[in-house]
């Protein structure tokens, strides 16, 4: 789980950077407010059926936070810290028993609960500087809401200067943790290295994600954005390195992870093209939670049986 | 069994909602609010009662093999009934709990005391039957209702406490299913154990 921290660490100093210390708060606050939550509920409601990890807690805790927006009050964290940790986790059974990622399902929880909150938008701006929410839409939500207003998907990016080389180094409106891709691969890369991960399911999602985008790019450019754009925006990154490889909610198998990290791709691009959300990749995963138990079916045959 | 056991029955051992998880359509779709809780718990209350006399009084003359079909015509009887009268006298209930009241036809709490307790009990005690599982179905809708509506939209049976929305997603679907979970888990932990 140290690890996993480490790995987390680029996107968030990136992410404190560009916006602030608004953002180090909601980051403190939240996987503070994580650990809390655990250690009440494994210490007055669990009893001594449960070891007490607040490391993962903590994990928890800064992934949630890393999918809010930059000028998200602080209290939001606590709710999503509370619904992530007593909802998903520990209801559940605690660490290794929940069905569902909790960080993400204390997003969704937040995202359907305050709609408002959570889809205001501030554009990075840099270190000390109050983030306001004065710009008020990521890329992805500025081509879902073109698309359907009939203005071309090419031209909106066009017009946006939304070039992969732009999106891959940093300036990315959106969540706290979407805003430098390069600072999550980088992330990506020391799972790798450290063997924390295996690329199974991150490498299948985005092959998924750029053979489906572009099918429907080459078909219609017009309405459909393409590969890169698709692959560097949004919380894909984010979702599919550190959200879709959590041990717990993600298949054993290296077969399992495939078909798993395919099933994400496929929701996450129908739920941007035609979805009434411009993003999908926390549903996705979400989604694909539930089928794991059904994933972990395909074992591999035992030596000498058929 | 004497008829206050029977009542009290109804409302703790064999709650519909909580003990016997039985009629969860209702439960899910019209607990947004404590009001609209409440009255589908009446609602459904008028429906179990005067269908379980009823088919109490006349389960002797039904032959076996046509008892569930004369059981729906009995209790669609009475769903009629109480979707006219709530049309005429509780217009803006009827609007919002809509679909669900034609569905008490098919509720499977109704159908269920009729097969299990009418059909073999006398008039009286089918009676307090259907006025305890009644009286359970209420209070557990109502208890759900108030508490998605505290939750939801910062109110109590509609008088608001804080300015603006509450927390959305306990009115949405899934809240439904949360406020139902830890509920039902309180209602074994506490309430049912003392039996």
């Amino acid at each position: 789980m140290t690890d996993v921290l480490i790995a987390l660490a680029p996107a968030s100093l990136v992410s404190i950077y560009f916006y602030g210390l608004p953002v180090l708060l909601l980051l403190a606050v939240s996987a503070a407010a994580c650990i809390l939550f655990e250690f009440l509920i494994h210490k007055y409601l669990m009893g001594s059926k449960t070891e007490f990890n607040g490391l993962s807690a903590a994990v928890t805790g800064v992934l949630l936070a890393l999918n809010l927006p930059p000028a998200a009050p602080w209290w939001i964290a606590v709710i999503g810290a509370f619904v992530a940790i007593a909802i998903a986790k520990m209801s559940f059974g605690g660490l290794g028993q929940n069905i569902f990622n909790p960080a993400l399902v204390g997003r969704v929880f937040l995202l359907i609960s305050f709609p408002v909150i959570m889809t205001t938008w501030s554009a990075p701006a840099g270190l000390f500087h109050n983030v306001d929410a004065f710009s008020g839409a990521t890329p992805l939500s500025i081509i879902n809401e073109g698309v359907k207003a009939g203005i071309p998907a090419n031209e909106i990016i066009a017009a946006h200067n939304f070039t992969p080389l732009e999106m891959l180094f940093a300036r990315t409106g959106g969540s706290v943790g979407e805003v430098s891709a390069i600072a999550l691969l980088i992330g990506f890369i020391y799972l790798l290295v450290r063997r924390v991960i295996r690329p199974h399911i991150t490498l299948s999602i985005w092959v998924t994600v750029a053979v489906m985008t572009g099918i429907f790019c080459l078909a219609n450019p017009a309405q459909f954005s393409g590969p890169a754009f698709n692959l560097l925006t949004g919380g894909m990154l984010l979702g599919s390195i550190f959200m879709a490889t959590d041990y717990v909610t993600s298949p054993m198998t290296a077969k399992g992870q495939i078909f798993f990290g395919v099933g994400i791709g496929v929701i996450a691009v129908l739920i941007r093209y035609f979805g009434s959300y411009p993003e999908g990749v926390s549903f996705a995963i979400l989604i694909m939670n539930c089928v794991t138990p059904l994933l972990n079916r395909l074992k591999p045959v035992g030596f000498g049986r058929k | 069994m004497s008829k206050l056991k029977i009542i009290a029955n109804g409302i703790i051992k064999d709650n519909p909602t909580f003990a016997l998880v039985l009629g969860m359509c209702p439960t899910l779709g019209t607990t947004t609010s404590a009001i609209n809780g409440f009255g589908m718990g009446v609602a459904t209350m008028f429906v179990l009662i005067m269908s379980n006399i009823v088919i109490s009084a006349v389960a002797r003359f039904i032959p076996n093999k046509v008892r569930i079909p004369s059981y729906i015509v009995i209790i669609s009887t009475f769903v009629t009934i109480v979707q006219l009268l709530m049309q005429a006298y509780l217009p803006s209930l009827y609007e919002t709990l809509g679909l669900f009241i034609p569905l008490i036809v098919v509720n499977c709490i109704v159908l269920g005391r009729a097969e299990a307790f009418a059909n073999k009990n006398t008039v009286g005690d089918s009676a307090c039957d259907g006025l305890g599982i009644g009286l359970g179905f209420t209070l557990s809708l109502t208890v759900i209702g108030l508490v998605r509506e505290i939750l939801g939209s910062g109110s109590a049976f509609g008088l608001k406490f804080i300015s603006g929305d509450g927390v959305l997603a306990f009115v949405l679907a899934p809240g439904a299913f949360i406020v139902l979970g830890y509920l039902m888990v309180l209602f074994n932990k506490f309430v049912a154990k003392k039996e």
